[in-house]
């Protein structure tokens, strides 16, 4: 069973795709040294893609719901965005095009601020024709890309705190309290660290314990 | 800290230490060595009487060794849980019982020799890193006499001096001949701010702690005379200002600049010569009493911990969080959070802010009580499976079951597969599908990168976790680097196929990087093991077929390592500029003609 859904993705491939190209001037943090509306207008002619703009501020609400209008609007069934690192955004804009009823896997960044404008300041053009390449070959993998689907596993409510000093205390009690139960493990004989060594604490001059 | 002893939903180790943890997000199973403390937890009260007789005498840690205790003790008089412990290794025996004092001694029968080492698992959802600190040893930096003079103190023992439960009842005493000082002064950034000795970081809290003491010396001796020698006085919080000014309004004398040596006056007291910065002038300052203001290091435990559950360290060695801004608390391993000097020098307020930000983030991720797996994970395809165990071998979760006598084909069980890649690209067969990263989608962004000048661009593979996170902080960092260096990120470097090599080169690219985590920082416990044994395979074969094997390198790049990953990039460029055409158009040769 298994196999033929795979095969049948394999086949999938050569289906003409509906991509749409968002690069973003992240203010001037990108469009500074990355020449943009270069970038968008270069991924345009690229094969599958329906849509290529340059944008202001791709994260902001204006320019999510200008992805998602242009989503509904022209058919677009995969989404690149030419911004910032993926361990930033790709989560905001993942949950952007599952708004806007796609699949959230059937996206990708190209990383232009963190690779390219902040790392090639210098180098202007370099920087605009890596910035087309990582687009190039971000618009090739996005095309690739298949829909898939999270799991829900079950979980344990309880938190393990290892280290109990002020700050194991404080996250034990904190979630203690909350309801949830708390494994708290100290090395030394006591709980307290080193805080439990300090007579008066700072600004208040109180007793610590 | 008596709360966290009574409340009913705490479960309490003390004398416990974490040795291992299995498991992922939401069902993690960690395995606890609980040592004997000898004396019964719950029924001990404290009373005493055991370490009254108790013969051996040894110096007490919490006081830093200016008082005394028995080798039955109890840690400190708040100590929770209250009960006295038995350091067994001082203890002069007990089996055969040649002591035994204490037994005799305790009347509700406590103390039990019997007990031993036990080991707990426990299964938990979710994870907080609260391992604290470890004061700089001021020992290496013995200019200031720390070794050889008597009356030079660190911070801590000037702590428990004047604390009023400390072994002189708050009383400040010269260890040399126990009278009051006249004069004391402290030396600031001591392990802290110095690119030589210590760390080279501010530690956030000598500067308050010692605008403290002054003022509690001055509280109990409006006469002492106080120096305190410094670089800045950093009193950045809210109402630290103000408590300094009350400091100098009460005569505390700051002079800036670092004491250069200290010597020691007949009379015991301290010869201290400093160039005052302000006004460019030698001084020497004759003090009864210095006070090292000790920086703050990382906790010993921290490596350990660090490798059991797959996180990383700044270069300073304290834990490195998922983001400095936006995920303070956040390990970048799904459901470990940190709270405390585990992620950096804090004071006591910062401590419990960041504790409780923990513990909300845990209950975040809790509170459903249930969890959404990433989709990232692996599939067999099952007609194409020779069950030949490879991946059941490489898998670092063990996700994978495949029976190899029986030729019962592979298969994923998908809620442990964490998604590093390493079975797909190690299957012979190429029957395993690494969903999100498979081969077709990894191979179409080598290609199009190749397309148009591939001679003039550098392939490089980074791993999410540490190397490409490498390559953000490089930009964050905004340090320059060739810009023809292009990106592909996998999960773990684990992922990257010897296909995607060849198809490199023969795409026509003149260097190819692979670069991952750490040997033994592998956020898939240690799937990078398997890059690194297959990058040898490659380059064996590429030297057996006439393609030289430097054009193919692997480096460990951190998610802190901007610096190293910028290197990197230059080498890599260096290296790209001694590969001629020739030679490449030479290798795709080889690479086609050995394809057929």
């Amino acid at each position: 069973m298994e196999a033929i859904v795979l095969k049948e993705k394999q086949e999938d491939v050569d289906v003409p795709r509906r991509i749409g190209v968002y690069v973003c001037h992240c203010g001037l943090n990108i469009a500074k040294t990355v020449d943009c509306p270069k970038v968008a207008e270069t991924a345009a002619g690229l094969d599958d893609v329906v849509v290529s703009k340059d944008i202001g501020y791709a994260c902001s609400e204006p320019g999510q719901q200008q992805i998602k209008d242009d989503i509904l609007e022209h058919g677009l069934d995969r989404v690149v965005v030419a911004s910032c690192s993926p361990r930033l955004h790709e989560p905001t804009f993942r949950q952007m095009i599952q708004s806007a009823g796609l699949n959230p896997y059937l996206f990708e960044m190209a990383n232009l601020r963190e690779q390219c404008s902040w790392v090639h300041m210098d180098t202007p053009d370099a920087a605009t024709s890596k910035a087309i390449d990582l687009v190039k070959m971000a618009v090739s993998r996005v095309r690739l890309l298949q829909p898939l689907k999270e799991e829900i596993l079950p979980l344990t409510k309880r938190t393990l705190v290892i280290g109990g000093g002020v700050a194991g205390i404080q996250t034990a009690l904190d979630l203690a309290d909350n309801g949830y139960d708390v494994v708290l493990v100290e090395k030394r004989p006591s709980v307290g660290g080193t805080m439990a060594q300090l007579d008066k604490t700072f600004p208040t001059m109180d007793c610590s314990i | 800290m008596t709360d966290v002893g009574r409340h009913p939903r705490i479960k309490l180790h003390t004398l416990s230490e974490v040795v291992d943890v299995k498991g992922y997000v939401g069902n993690f199973d960690v395995r606890i060595l609980k040592k004997a403390r000898y004396v019964d937890e719950k029924e001990c009260t404290a009373c005493g009487d055991c370490a009254e007789v108790c013969p051996v005498v040894r110096p007490d840690e919490f006081n830093l060794g200016l008082s005394s205790r028995k080798a039955i003790f109890s840690p400190f008089p708040q100590a929770v849980p209250s009960a006295y412990v038995v350091n067994i290794n001082e203890c002069l025996g007990h089996n055969p019982s040649v002591c035994a004092k204490c037994i005799d001694a305790c009347d509700k029968g406590c103390i039990n020799f019997h007990m031993s080492d036990q080991e707990i698992v426990e299964s938990v959802g979710s994870i907080v890193v609260a391992t604290g600190l470890e004061p700089y040893d001021p020992k290496e930096l013995d200019e200031y006499g720390y070794t050889r003079f008597e009356n030079v103190l660190t911070s801590l023992e000037f702590e428990r001096l004047i604390n009023a439960g400390g072994p002189t009842k708050g009383e400040v005493l010269r260890p040399t001949d126990r009278k009051r000082p006249r004069s004391i002064g402290f030396i600031q950034c001591v392990g802290s701010r110095s690119a030589k000795k210590g760390g080279n970081y501010c530690s956030n809290v000598c500067c308050m702690n010692t605008v403290k003491g002054t003022l509690m010396l001055k509280e109990h001796y409006p006469d002492i005379d106080i120096k305190v020698f410094y670089i800045d006085i950093r009193a950045f919080g809210k109402g630290f200002e103000e408590l300094y000014t009350r400091s100098r309004r009460l005569g505390v004398h700051y002079l800036r600049g670092l004491p250069g040596t200290v010597e020691e006056d007949p009379d015991r007291s301290l010869r201290v010569a400093v160039e005052n910065t302000a006004t460019g002038k030698l001084e020497i300052h004759h003090l009864d009493m210095l006070v090292l203001a000790l920086g703050i290091k990382p906790a010993s435990s921290t490596q350990k911990l660090q490798e059991m559950l797959g996180l990383q360290l700044t270069p300073d060695g304290f834990f490195l969080e998922a983001h400095p801004k936006l995920q303070p608390v956040d390990a970048a391993t799904r459901g470990v959070f940190y709270a405390g000097c585990a992620e950096g020098p804090k004071d006591i307020k910062e401590s419990v802010t960041q504790a409780s930000a923990a513990a909300a983030r845990a209950i975040r991720l809790m509170h459903k009580g249930e969890i959404t797996s990433e989709p990232i994970t692996s599939q067999v395809i099952t007609e194409h499976c020779k069950s030949c165990g490879k991946c059941a071998e490489v898998c670092p979760y063990n996700a994978i079951t495949v029976d190899v006598k029986k030729k019962i084909p592979a298969e994923v069980n998908a809620a442990a597969c964490a998604g590093c890649g390493t079975c797909a690209a190690e299957c012979p067969f190429g029957a395993i599908i690494m969903n999100h990263f498979t081969d077709p989608q990894i191979l179409n962004q080598v290609e199009a990168l190749l397309e148009e000048e591939p001679k003039e661009k550098i392939l490089a593979f980074a791993c999410n976790w540490c190397s490409y996170a490498g390559a953000d902080f490089a930009g964050v960092s905004r340090l320059q680097y060739p810009p023809n260096v292009r990106l592909i990120r996998t999960m773990c470097s684990g992922r990257v196929d010897e296909k995607f090599i060849w198809e490199g080169f023969e795409k026509g690219a003149p260097v190819i990087l692979v670069s991952g985590c750490h040997i033994g920082d592998c956020h898939y416990i240690d799937a990078n093991h398997w890059t690194e044994k297959r990058i040898k395979k490659i380059h064996k074969k590429m030297e057996k077929s006439g393609i030289r094997p430097e054009r193919l390198q692997l480096e460990w790049i951190s998610a802190a390592e901007g610096i190293r990953f910028a290197r990197v990039m230059e080498r890599m460029e260096a290296l790209r500029q001694s590969v001629t055409e020739e030679e490449i158009a030479e290798t795709i040769e080889i690479l086609k003609n050995r394809k057929k």
